[in-house]
Protein backbone atom coordinates (compact mmCIF):
# COMPACT_ATOMS: atom_id res chain seq x y z
CA UNK A 1 0.00 0.00 0.00
CA UNK A 2 0.96 3.65 -0.41
CA UNK A 3 1.65 5.55 2.27
CA UNK A 4 -1.37 7.17 4.42
CA UNK A 5 -2.05 9.76 6.57
CA UNK A 6 -0.94 9.37 10.34
CA UNK A 7 -4.00 10.10 11.44
CA UNK A 8 -6.36 6.97 10.95
CA UNK A 9 -10.30 7.25 11.54
CA UNK A 10 -10.96 3.41 12.20
CA UNK A 11 -12.26 1.83 15.54
CA UNK A 12 -9.39 2.24 18.35
CA UNK A 13 -9.34 -0.52 20.19
CA UNK A 14 -9.41 1.71 23.06
CA UNK A 15 -11.91 0.82 25.40
CA UNK A 16 -14.87 3.01 25.62
CA UNK A 17 -15.19 5.66 28.79
CA UNK A 18 -17.69 4.79 31.45
CA UNK A 19 -21.34 5.46 30.68
CA UNK A 20 -20.68 5.46 26.69
CA UNK A 21 -22.19 3.01 24.63
CA UNK A 22 -22.46 3.36 20.79
CA UNK A 23 -23.84 4.36 18.72
CA UNK A 24 -24.56 7.68 20.34
CA UNK A 25 -27.99 9.41 20.10
CA UNK A 26 -27.34 13.22 19.88
CA UNK A 27 -29.82 13.94 17.11
CA UNK A 28 -32.79 15.20 19.51
CA UNK A 29 -34.51 18.09 17.38
CA UNK A 30 -35.29 14.81 14.85
CA UNK A 31 -37.12 13.11 17.65
CA UNK A 32 -36.19 11.73 20.95
CA UNK A 33 -36.60 8.33 22.53
CA UNK A 34 -39.25 7.75 25.00
CA UNK A 35 -38.86 8.37 28.74
CA UNK A 36 -39.26 5.49 30.97
CA UNK A 37 -41.82 6.78 33.11
CA UNK A 38 -43.78 7.93 29.70
CA UNK A 39 -44.16 4.34 28.91
CA UNK A 40 -45.21 3.54 32.19
CA UNK A 41 -48.02 5.79 32.49
CA UNK A 42 -49.44 4.98 28.81
CA UNK A 43 -49.13 0.94 29.25
CA UNK A 44 -52.66 0.69 31.11
CA UNK A 45 -54.40 2.22 28.07
CA UNK A 46 -53.08 -0.25 25.89
CA UNK A 47 -54.75 -3.22 27.09
CA UNK A 48 -56.91 -2.71 30.50
CA UNK A 49 -58.27 0.58 29.63
CA UNK A 50 -58.99 0.47 26.23
CA UNK A 51 -62.08 2.20 25.74
CA UNK A 52 -63.12 4.51 23.25
CA UNK A 53 -62.87 7.79 25.53
CA UNK A 54 -66.47 8.92 23.19
CA UNK A 55 -68.15 6.00 24.83
CA UNK A 56 -70.90 7.71 26.78
CA UNK A 57 -72.53 4.83 28.45
CA UNK A 58 -70.03 2.40 29.87
CA UNK A 59 -67.21 2.73 32.51
CA UNK A 60 -64.58 1.33 29.76
CA UNK A 61 -65.75 4.85 27.90
CA UNK A 62 -65.20 6.92 31.01
CA UNK A 63 -61.93 5.30 32.54
CA UNK A 64 -60.86 5.88 29.11
CA UNK A 65 -62.18 10.10 29.00
CA UNK A 66 -60.86 10.58 32.52
CA UNK A 67 -57.07 9.52 31.26
CA UNK A 68 -57.40 12.04 28.24
CA UNK A 69 -58.97 14.88 30.31
CA UNK A 70 -56.15 14.40 32.86
CA UNK A 71 -53.58 14.65 29.68
CA UNK A 72 -55.71 17.78 28.43
CA UNK A 73 -55.09 19.92 31.86
CA UNK A 74 -51.09 18.25 32.26
CA UNK A 75 -50.37 20.03 28.64
CA UNK A 76 -52.49 23.05 29.20
CA UNK A 77 -50.54 23.44 32.27
CA UNK A 78 -47.12 23.73 30.22
CA UNK A 79 -48.19 25.83 28.33
CA UNK A 80 -50.22 28.12 30.09
CA UNK A 81 -53.99 27.35 28.68
CA UNK A 82 -57.04 25.49 29.75
CA UNK A 83 -57.39 21.83 29.05
CA UNK A 84 -60.55 23.43 26.92
CA UNK A 85 -57.99 24.65 24.60
CA UNK A 86 -56.41 21.88 23.95
CA UNK A 87 -57.76 19.71 20.65
CA UNK A 88 -55.48 16.31 20.15
CA UNK A 89 -54.07 15.51 16.58
CA UNK A 90 -51.76 12.69 15.25
CA UNK A 91 -48.35 15.52 15.54
CA UNK A 92 -47.54 17.96 14.85
CA UNK A 93 -47.53 18.38 11.09
CA UNK A 94 -51.39 17.90 11.22
CA UNK A 95 -51.67 21.10 14.14
CA UNK A 96 -49.84 22.99 11.92
CA UNK A 97 -52.04 21.87 8.85
CA UNK A 98 -55.30 22.43 11.05
CA UNK A 99 -53.99 26.15 12.35
CA UNK A 100 -52.90 27.36 8.63
CA UNK A 101 -55.94 25.63 6.69
CA UNK A 102 -58.53 26.25 9.37
CA UNK A 103 -57.56 29.95 9.94
CA UNK A 104 -57.17 30.32 6.29
CA UNK A 105 -61.22 28.80 5.42
CA UNK A 106 -62.98 30.08 8.18
CA UNK A 107 -61.64 34.04 7.99
CA UNK A 108 -61.64 33.88 4.05
CA UNK A 109 -64.42 36.72 4.27
CA UNK A 110 -62.04 39.12 5.84
CA UNK A 111 -58.69 38.73 4.20
CA UNK A 112 -56.20 36.18 2.49
CA UNK A 113 -53.36 37.36 3.70
CA UNK A 114 -50.82 35.23 5.70
CA UNK A 115 -47.03 36.42 7.01
CA UNK A 116 -44.66 33.43 7.25
CA UNK A 117 -40.73 33.25 7.39
CA UNK A 118 -38.64 31.38 5.41
CA UNK A 119 -37.10 28.83 7.78
CA UNK A 120 -39.96 27.72 8.94
CA UNK A 121 -40.64 23.69 9.36
CA UNK A 122 -41.86 22.14 5.93
CA UNK A 123 -45.31 21.67 7.50
CA UNK A 124 -45.73 25.55 7.73
CA UNK A 125 -44.32 26.12 4.09
CA UNK A 126 -46.01 23.24 2.01
CA UNK A 127 -49.18 24.63 3.73
CA UNK A 128 -49.01 27.91 2.93
CA UNK A 129 -47.78 27.21 -0.68
CA UNK A 130 -51.22 25.19 -1.41
CA UNK A 131 -52.74 28.38 0.12
CA UNK A 132 -51.15 30.11 -2.30
CA UNK A 133 -52.29 27.76 -5.26
CA UNK A 134 -56.05 28.53 -3.77
CA UNK A 135 -55.71 32.25 -4.13
CA UNK A 136 -53.96 32.95 -1.08
CA UNK A 137 -51.40 35.60 -0.67
CA UNK A 138 -48.43 34.49 1.47
CA UNK A 139 -45.35 37.20 2.21
CA UNK A 140 -42.14 35.01 3.35
CA UNK A 141 -40.29 37.00 5.81
CA UNK A 142 -36.42 36.39 5.71
CA UNK A 143 -34.11 36.08 8.17
CA UNK A 144 -31.34 38.08 9.77
CA UNK A 145 -28.16 36.63 9.28
CA UNK A 146 -28.28 35.46 12.98
CA UNK A 147 -31.52 33.61 12.42
CA UNK A 148 -34.09 36.19 13.81
CA UNK A 149 -36.19 37.90 11.86
CA UNK A 150 -36.61 41.51 11.84
CA UNK A 151 -39.67 42.92 13.75
CA UNK A 152 -40.12 45.72 10.90
CA UNK A 153 -40.34 43.78 8.00
CA UNK A 154 -43.13 41.71 9.72
CA UNK A 155 -44.76 45.72 10.37
CA UNK A 156 -43.90 46.54 6.90
CA UNK A 157 -45.63 43.14 5.50
CA UNK A 158 -48.81 43.22 7.96
CA UNK A 159 -51.70 45.09 5.77
CA UNK A 160 -55.66 45.22 6.21
CA UNK A 161 -55.79 41.71 4.68
CA UNK A 162 -53.43 39.69 6.96
CA UNK A 163 -55.60 36.98 8.63
CA UNK A 164 -52.35 35.33 10.19
CA UNK A 165 -49.16 35.69 11.23
CA UNK A 166 -47.56 31.82 11.55
CA UNK A 167 -44.04 31.64 12.81
CA UNK A 168 -42.02 29.21 14.40
CA UNK A 169 -41.36 29.40 18.54
CA UNK A 170 -37.72 28.07 17.94
CA UNK A 171 -36.02 26.40 14.47
CA UNK A 172 -35.51 22.90 14.27
CA UNK A 173 -31.95 23.33 12.19
CA UNK A 174 -30.10 26.73 14.34
CA UNK A 175 -32.17 26.19 17.14
CA UNK A 176 -33.54 30.06 17.08
CA UNK A 177 -35.67 31.64 19.46
CA UNK A 178 -37.85 34.14 17.70
CA UNK A 179 -38.98 37.42 19.46
CA UNK A 180 -42.33 35.61 20.02
CA UNK A 181 -43.85 38.01 22.98
CA UNK A 182 -43.22 40.87 20.43
CA UNK A 183 -44.63 38.94 17.44
CA UNK A 184 -47.83 38.06 19.20
CA UNK A 185 -47.66 41.53 20.57
CA UNK A 186 -48.08 43.38 17.16
CA UNK A 187 -50.21 40.95 16.37
CA UNK A 188 -53.43 42.01 18.49
CA UNK A 189 -52.76 45.14 18.20
CA UNK A 190 -53.34 44.65 14.65
CA UNK A 191 -56.24 42.35 15.49
CA UNK A 192 -54.20 39.15 13.33
CA UNK A 193 -54.46 35.81 14.55
CA UNK A 194 -50.77 34.38 15.53
CA UNK A 195 -49.86 30.61 15.53
CA UNK A 196 -46.85 29.78 16.39
CA UNK A 197 -44.97 26.38 15.21
CA UNK A 198 -43.42 25.63 19.13
CA UNK A 199 -42.67 21.75 18.33
CA UNK A 200 -38.30 22.38 19.63
CA UNK A 201 -40.10 24.77 22.35
CA UNK A 202 -42.54 23.05 24.19
CA UNK A 203 -40.90 21.53 27.19
CA UNK A 204 -37.17 22.74 26.64
CA UNK A 205 -38.36 26.12 27.66
CA UNK A 206 -40.82 28.55 29.39
CA UNK A 207 -43.71 28.63 26.76
CA UNK A 208 -47.22 30.63 28.07
CA UNK A 209 -49.67 31.27 25.89
CA UNK A 210 -50.76 34.30 27.65
CA UNK A 211 -47.72 36.16 27.97
CA UNK A 212 -46.17 35.02 25.03
CA UNK A 213 -49.55 36.82 22.64
CA UNK A 214 -49.98 33.57 21.32
CA UNK A 215 -53.28 32.20 19.73
CA UNK A 216 -52.97 28.97 17.95
CA UNK A 217 -49.91 26.81 19.00
CA UNK A 218 -48.61 23.34 17.99
CA UNK A 219 -47.05 20.57 19.32
CA UNK A 220 -45.91 17.46 19.41
CA UNK A 221 -45.32 14.34 21.51
CA UNK A 222 -41.97 12.64 19.69
CA UNK A 223 -40.06 15.91 20.56
CA UNK A 224 -40.19 16.07 24.08
CA UNK A 225 -39.77 12.10 25.03
CA UNK A 226 -43.15 11.35 24.39
CA UNK A 227 -45.24 8.64 21.91
CA UNK A 228 -44.71 9.55 18.21
CA UNK A 229 -48.20 10.15 16.65
CA UNK A 230 -49.79 12.29 18.93
CA UNK A 231 -49.65 16.21 18.98
CA UNK A 232 -51.64 19.12 20.22
CA UNK A 233 -53.36 22.11 19.09
CA UNK A 234 -53.82 25.20 21.63
CA UNK A 235 -56.87 27.08 20.60
CA UNK A 236 -57.64 30.39 22.16
CA UNK A 237 -60.94 30.44 23.60
CA UNK A 238 -60.73 34.02 24.73
CA UNK A 239 -59.35 37.48 23.83
CA UNK A 240 -60.07 36.73 21.03
CA UNK A 241 -61.79 33.84 20.66
CA UNK A 242 -60.19 31.90 17.68
CA UNK A 243 -62.61 30.00 15.45
CA UNK A 244 -60.89 27.24 12.79
CA UNK A 245 -62.59 25.46 10.17
CA UNK A 246 -62.05 21.98 10.64
CA UNK A 247 -60.32 19.36 8.09
CA UNK A 248 -60.99 16.30 8.71
CA UNK A 249 -64.73 15.22 9.53
CA UNK A 250 -66.52 11.91 10.85
CA UNK A 251 -67.97 12.13 14.02
CA UNK A 252 -67.19 16.03 15.81
CA UNK A 253 -64.74 14.43 18.14
CA UNK A 254 -62.65 17.88 19.83
CA UNK A 255 -65.32 20.03 19.72
CA UNK A 256 -66.36 19.47 16.16
CA UNK A 257 -62.16 20.46 15.27
CA UNK A 258 -60.97 17.49 14.60
CA UNK A 259 -62.71 14.37 14.54
CA UNK A 260 -61.63 11.00 14.81
CA UNK A 261 -61.23 8.29 17.78
CA UNK A 262 -59.06 9.24 19.90
CA UNK A 263 -55.55 7.99 20.60
CA UNK A 264 -55.79 7.52 24.23
CA UNK A 265 -52.34 6.00 25.16
CA UNK A 266 -50.52 8.23 22.78
CA UNK A 267 -52.54 11.40 24.42
CA UNK A 268 -51.63 9.96 27.75
CA UNK A 269 -48.30 9.52 26.92
CA UNK A 270 -48.12 13.13 25.49
CA UNK A 271 -50.11 14.53 29.19
CA UNK A 272 -47.21 12.65 31.30
CA UNK A 273 -44.36 13.71 28.68
CA UNK A 274 -45.53 17.90 29.81
CA UNK A 275 -45.84 17.23 33.37
CA UNK A 276 -42.23 15.48 33.03
CA UNK A 277 -41.05 18.41 31.20
CA UNK A 278 -43.17 21.40 33.35
CA UNK A 279 -41.09 19.26 36.43
CA UNK A 280 -37.97 19.08 35.08
CA UNK A 281 -36.92 21.87 32.49
CA UNK A 282 -34.97 24.66 34.62
CA UNK A 283 -32.99 21.73 35.40
CA UNK A 284 -32.21 20.14 32.13
CA UNK A 285 -32.08 23.49 30.16
CA UNK A 286 -28.96 24.16 32.67
CA UNK A 287 -27.73 21.00 31.99
CA UNK A 288 -27.81 20.94 28.41
CA UNK A 289 -26.80 24.66 27.89
CA UNK A 290 -23.68 23.07 30.56
CA UNK A 291 -23.11 20.51 27.89
CA UNK A 292 -23.47 22.25 24.66
CA UNK A 293 -21.42 25.09 25.79
CA UNK A 294 -18.56 22.59 26.67
CA UNK A 295 -19.33 21.03 23.48
CA UNK A 296 -18.94 24.23 21.33
CA UNK A 297 -15.38 25.49 23.32
CA UNK A 298 -14.26 22.05 23.04
CA UNK A 299 -14.33 22.16 19.12
CA UNK A 300 -13.36 25.35 18.77
CA UNK A 301 -10.10 25.38 20.80
CA UNK A 302 -8.80 22.19 19.09
CA UNK A 303 -10.38 23.44 15.35
CA UNK A 304 -9.89 26.69 13.43
CA UNK A 305 -12.09 28.20 10.72
CA UNK A 306 -15.12 26.95 13.02
CA UNK A 307 -18.57 28.75 12.42
CA UNK A 308 -21.75 28.42 15.36
CA UNK A 309 -24.50 28.84 12.82
CA UNK A 310 -27.75 31.00 14.74
CA UNK A 311 -27.76 33.90 16.89
CA UNK A 312 -26.54 31.95 20.35
CA UNK A 313 -27.90 34.63 23.20
CA UNK A 314 -32.03 33.21 21.80
CA UNK A 315 -31.36 29.91 21.27
CA UNK A 316 -32.08 26.65 22.38
CA UNK A 317 -30.28 24.91 25.34
CA UNK A 318 -29.83 21.35 23.75
CA UNK A 319 -29.09 23.13 20.09
CA UNK A 320 -25.33 23.59 18.58
CA UNK A 321 -25.37 24.09 14.46
CA UNK A 322 -21.76 24.27 13.50
CA UNK A 323 -19.66 24.38 10.16
CA UNK A 324 -16.38 22.92 9.71
CA UNK A 325 -15.47 25.22 7.37
CA UNK A 326 -13.23 23.37 4.20
CA UNK A 327 -14.59 19.68 5.45
CA UNK A 328 -17.68 18.66 3.26
CA UNK A 329 -20.65 17.57 5.77
CA UNK A 330 -20.87 13.88 4.41
CA UNK A 331 -17.55 13.13 4.38
CA UNK A 332 -17.57 13.95 8.15
CA UNK A 333 -20.43 12.17 8.85
CA UNK A 334 -19.17 9.17 6.97
CA UNK A 335 -16.46 9.30 9.67
CA UNK A 336 -18.60 9.38 12.23
CA UNK A 337 -20.81 6.50 11.50
CA UNK A 338 -21.36 5.77 15.64
CA UNK A 339 -22.88 9.47 16.24
CA UNK A 340 -26.17 9.90 15.16
CA UNK A 341 -25.83 13.83 14.09
CA UNK A 342 -27.45 15.63 10.95
CA UNK A 343 -25.96 17.60 8.42
CA UNK A 344 -26.75 20.65 6.89
CA UNK A 345 -25.64 19.15 3.39
CA UNK A 346 -28.18 17.07 1.71
CA UNK A 347 -25.71 15.49 -0.43
CA UNK A 348 -26.90 12.13 0.37
CA UNK A 349 -30.19 13.14 -1.20
CA UNK A 350 -30.55 13.23 -5.01
CA UNK A 351 -30.21 16.81 -4.99
CA UNK A 352 -26.70 18.93 -4.25
CA UNK A 353 -28.76 21.58 -2.41
CA UNK A 354 -27.87 22.21 1.20
CA UNK A 355 -29.68 23.27 3.51
CA UNK A 356 -32.55 25.93 3.16
CA UNK A 357 -32.60 27.31 6.84
CA UNK A 358 -28.37 27.71 6.59
CA UNK A 359 -29.34 29.29 3.40
CA UNK A 360 -31.47 31.70 4.34
CA UNK A 361 -28.96 33.05 6.92
CA UNK A 362 -26.79 33.83 3.78
CA UNK A 363 -24.14 31.01 4.61
CA UNK A 364 -22.41 30.19 0.84
CA UNK A 365 -23.09 26.63 -0.29
CA UNK A 366 -19.74 25.36 0.97
CA UNK A 367 -20.19 26.41 4.78
CA UNK A 368 -23.58 25.24 4.73
CA UNK A 369 -22.48 21.74 2.79
CA UNK A 370 -20.09 21.35 5.93
CA UNK A 371 -22.53 21.84 8.98
CA UNK A 372 -23.40 19.71 11.60
CA UNK A 373 -26.51 19.91 14.11
CA UNK A 374 -25.81 18.60 17.07
CA UNK A 375 -28.60 17.72 19.44
CA UNK A 376 -28.04 17.20 22.81
CA UNK A 377 -30.87 16.04 24.96
CA UNK A 378 -32.51 14.38 28.59
CA UNK A 379 -30.05 10.78 28.34
CA UNK A 380 -26.83 12.58 26.94
CA UNK A 381 -24.28 12.64 29.13
CA UNK A 382 -20.77 14.63 29.50
CA UNK A 383 -18.80 11.05 28.55
CA UNK A 384 -21.12 11.20 25.41
CA UNK A 385 -20.17 15.01 24.71
CA UNK A 386 -16.06 13.82 25.17
CA UNK A 387 -16.59 11.31 23.29
CA UNK A 388 -18.29 12.58 20.43
CA UNK A 389 -16.01 16.00 20.31
CA UNK A 390 -13.02 13.60 20.64
CA UNK A 391 -13.98 12.21 17.66
CA UNK A 392 -15.01 15.05 15.73
CA UNK A 393 -12.04 16.85 16.18
CA UNK A 394 -9.86 13.57 14.93
CA UNK A 395 -12.20 13.72 11.99
CA UNK A 396 -12.23 17.07 10.76
CA UNK A 397 -8.31 16.96 10.83
CA UNK A 398 -8.13 13.93 8.97
CA UNK A 399 -10.32 15.50 6.13
CA UNK A 400 -8.43 19.09 6.45
CA UNK A 401 -5.26 17.02 5.44
CA UNK A 402 -6.97 15.78 2.40
CA UNK A 403 -8.57 19.02 1.80
CA UNK A 404 -7.38 21.24 -1.09
CA UNK A 405 -9.25 24.64 0.35
CA UNK A 406 -7.85 24.06 3.53
CA UNK A 407 -4.28 24.18 1.99
CA UNK A 408 -5.12 26.99 -0.28
CA UNK A 409 -6.97 29.11 2.73
CA UNK A 410 -3.48 28.46 5.00
CA UNK A 411 -1.58 29.68 2.24
CA UNK A 412 -3.13 33.12 1.92
CA UNK A 413 -4.96 32.42 -1.34
CA UNK A 414 -8.18 33.99 -1.56
CA UNK A 415 -10.98 31.19 -2.33
CA UNK A 416 -13.25 33.60 -4.07
CA UNK A 417 -10.90 34.87 -6.39
CA UNK A 418 -10.16 31.50 -8.12
CA UNK A 419 -12.75 30.73 -10.99
CA UNK A 420 -14.16 27.24 -9.90
CA UNK A 421 -15.33 25.41 -12.95
CA UNK A 422 -18.96 24.49 -11.59
CA UNK A 423 -19.91 21.21 -12.49
CA UNK B 1 -26.11 5.73 2.82
CA UNK B 2 -24.30 2.58 2.24
CA UNK B 3 -20.73 2.84 0.80
CA UNK B 4 -18.57 -0.27 -0.45
CA UNK B 5 -15.65 -1.93 1.28
CA UNK B 6 -13.34 -0.01 -1.60
CA UNK B 7 -14.98 3.05 -0.58
CA UNK B 8 -14.44 2.75 3.22
CA UNK B 9 -10.96 1.72 2.62
CA UNK B 10 -9.79 4.42 0.35
CA UNK B 11 -11.31 7.68 2.65
CA UNK B 12 -9.66 6.03 5.95
CA UNK B 13 -6.06 5.45 4.29
CA UNK B 14 -6.31 7.63 1.40
CA UNK B 15 -3.63 6.68 -0.97
CA UNK B 16 -1.12 9.95 -2.00
CA UNK B 17 -2.24 12.75 -0.23
CA UNK B 18 -0.12 15.82 -0.74
CA UNK B 19 1.20 18.32 -2.68
CA UNK B 20 4.18 18.59 -5.41
CA UNK B 21 5.63 21.53 -6.46
CA UNK B 22 3.56 22.74 -8.66
CA UNK B 23 6.11 25.58 -10.24
CA UNK B 24 8.18 22.24 -10.91
CA UNK B 25 7.96 22.15 -14.83
CA UNK B 26 7.74 18.41 -14.50
CA UNK B 27 4.37 18.78 -12.48
CA UNK B 28 1.23 18.77 -13.57
CA UNK B 29 -1.70 20.09 -11.30
CA UNK B 30 -4.94 20.09 -11.98
CA UNK B 31 -8.01 21.69 -9.91
CA UNK B 32 -11.69 20.71 -10.81
CA UNK B 33 -14.67 21.26 -9.07
CA UNK B 34 -16.11 24.25 -6.85
CA UNK B 35 -16.62 24.74 -3.31
CA UNK B 36 -20.14 25.41 -3.93
CA UNK B 37 -20.53 22.52 -5.37
CA UNK B 38 -19.03 20.30 -2.20
CA UNK B 39 -16.22 18.96 -4.24
CA UNK B 40 -13.13 20.20 -5.48
CA UNK B 41 -10.23 17.74 -6.40
CA UNK B 42 -6.98 18.90 -7.09
CA UNK B 43 -4.51 16.18 -8.70
CA UNK B 44 -1.06 16.70 -9.11
CA UNK B 45 1.48 14.67 -11.22
CA UNK B 46 5.36 14.13 -11.67
CA UNK B 47 6.65 12.98 -15.30
CA UNK B 48 9.87 11.79 -16.22
CA UNK B 49 10.87 14.14 -18.94
CA UNK B 50 12.54 11.63 -20.71
CA UNK B 51 10.00 8.58 -20.66
CA UNK B 52 7.04 10.46 -19.85
CA UNK B 53 5.81 7.96 -16.92
CA UNK B 54 4.21 9.62 -13.97
CA UNK B 55 6.66 9.12 -11.53
CA UNK B 56 4.34 10.41 -8.70
CA UNK B 57 1.28 11.01 -8.42
CA UNK B 58 -0.30 13.37 -5.10
CA UNK B 59 -4.48 14.68 -4.42
CA UNK B 60 -5.99 16.25 -2.10
CA UNK B 61 -9.92 16.36 -2.05
CA UNK B 62 -12.72 18.52 -0.66
CA UNK B 63 -16.05 16.24 -0.89
CA UNK B 64 -17.90 13.36 0.25
CA UNK B 65 -16.46 9.96 0.61
CA UNK B 66 -17.13 9.03 -2.76
CA UNK B 67 -15.25 11.81 -4.25
CA UNK B 68 -12.24 11.60 -1.99
CA UNK B 69 -11.92 7.25 -2.85
CA UNK B 70 -12.52 8.34 -6.85
CA UNK B 71 -9.71 10.77 -6.64
CA UNK B 72 -7.71 8.76 -4.08
CA UNK B 73 -7.82 5.61 -6.73
CA UNK B 74 -7.13 7.80 -9.68
CA UNK B 75 -3.54 8.33 -7.95
CA UNK B 76 -2.95 4.84 -7.61
CA UNK B 77 -3.55 4.52 -11.17
CA UNK B 78 -1.54 6.63 -13.01
CA UNK B 79 1.81 5.89 -11.09
CA UNK B 80 3.25 4.36 -13.05
CA UNK B 81 1.64 4.45 -16.34
CA UNK B 82 2.95 7.01 -19.37
CA UNK B 83 1.34 10.19 -19.96
CA UNK B 84 -0.72 8.66 -22.88
CA UNK B 85 -1.46 5.62 -20.93
CA UNK B 86 -2.87 7.35 -17.98
CA UNK B 87 -5.32 9.15 -20.09
CA UNK B 88 -7.22 5.87 -21.51
CA UNK B 89 -8.40 5.89 -17.51
CA UNK B 90 -12.02 6.34 -17.88
CA UNK B 91 -14.57 7.29 -14.87
CA UNK B 92 -16.65 4.16 -15.99
CA UNK B 93 -13.64 2.01 -14.83
CA UNK B 94 -13.31 3.84 -11.15
CA UNK B 95 -17.10 3.26 -11.16
CA UNK B 96 -16.86 -0.39 -11.41
CA UNK B 97 -13.74 -0.54 -8.99
CA UNK B 98 -15.04 1.39 -6.45
CA UNK B 99 -18.59 -0.18 -6.89
CA UNK B 100 -20.38 3.68 -6.75
CA UNK B 101 -24.31 4.27 -6.89
CA UNK B 102 -25.63 6.20 -9.68
CA UNK B 103 -26.37 8.88 -7.54
CA UNK B 104 -22.12 9.46 -7.05
CA UNK B 105 -21.20 8.81 -10.64
CA UNK B 106 -20.52 12.83 -10.61
CA UNK B 107 -17.00 11.45 -8.12
CA UNK B 108 -15.96 9.72 -11.11
CA UNK B 109 -16.27 12.27 -13.74
CA UNK B 110 -14.90 14.81 -11.62
CA UNK B 111 -11.65 12.50 -10.83
CA UNK B 112 -11.04 11.39 -14.77
CA UNK B 113 -11.35 15.45 -14.74
CA UNK B 114 -8.40 15.84 -12.54
CA UNK B 115 -6.56 13.30 -14.58
CA UNK B 116 -6.94 15.57 -17.80
CA UNK B 117 -6.26 18.86 -15.81
CA UNK B 118 -3.33 17.90 -14.56
CA UNK B 119 -1.73 16.34 -17.61
CA UNK B 120 -3.37 19.28 -19.15
CA UNK B 121 -1.23 21.66 -17.44
CA UNK B 122 1.89 19.81 -17.93
CA UNK B 123 1.88 19.33 -21.55
CA UNK B 124 1.01 23.44 -21.56
CA UNK B 125 4.03 23.70 -19.62
CA UNK B 126 6.47 21.51 -21.54
CA UNK B 127 5.13 22.51 -24.84
CA UNK B 128 3.91 19.13 -25.59
CA UNK B 129 1.68 18.48 -28.32
CA UNK B 130 -1.94 17.04 -28.04
CA UNK B 131 -0.21 14.17 -30.27
CA UNK B 132 2.55 12.84 -28.50
CA UNK B 133 4.49 10.34 -30.14
CA UNK B 134 4.05 7.68 -27.40
CA UNK B 135 3.16 3.91 -28.02
CA UNK B 136 -0.05 3.17 -25.90
CA UNK B 137 -0.25 0.30 -24.12
CA UNK B 138 -3.37 -1.23 -23.45
CA UNK B 139 -5.10 -0.85 -20.66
Amino acid sequence: MAETLGISVTQSNKPLPEGVKLPIYMDNHATTPLDPRVLEAMMPYFTGIFGNAASRNHSFGWEAEQGVEKAREQIAKLIGATAKEIIFTSGATESTNLAIKGVAEMYKERGNHIITQMTEHKATLDTCKKLEKQGYRVTYLPVQADGLIDIEDLKRAMDDKTILVSIMYANNEIGVIQPIQEIGKLCHEKGILFHTDAVQAVGKIPVNVITDNIDILSLSGHKIYGPKGVGALYVRRRNPRVQISEQINGGGHERGMRSGTLNVPGIVGLGKACEICGEEMAAEAAREIELRDYLKNKLETALDYTQVNGNLDHHLPGNLNMSFIYVEGESLLMGINDIAVSSGSACTSATLEPSYVLKALGLGDDVAHSSIRFGLGRFNTKAEVDYVSDKIISVVQHLRELSPLYEMVKEGIDLSKIEWAAH
Amino acid sequence: MAYSDKVVDHYENPRNVGTLDKSSSEVGTGLVGAPECGDVMRLQIKVNPVTQVIEDAKFKTFGCGSAIASSSLATEWVKGKTVAEALTISNTDIVKELALPPVKIHCSVLAEDAIRAAIGDWKTKNGVAEEAPVAVAAH
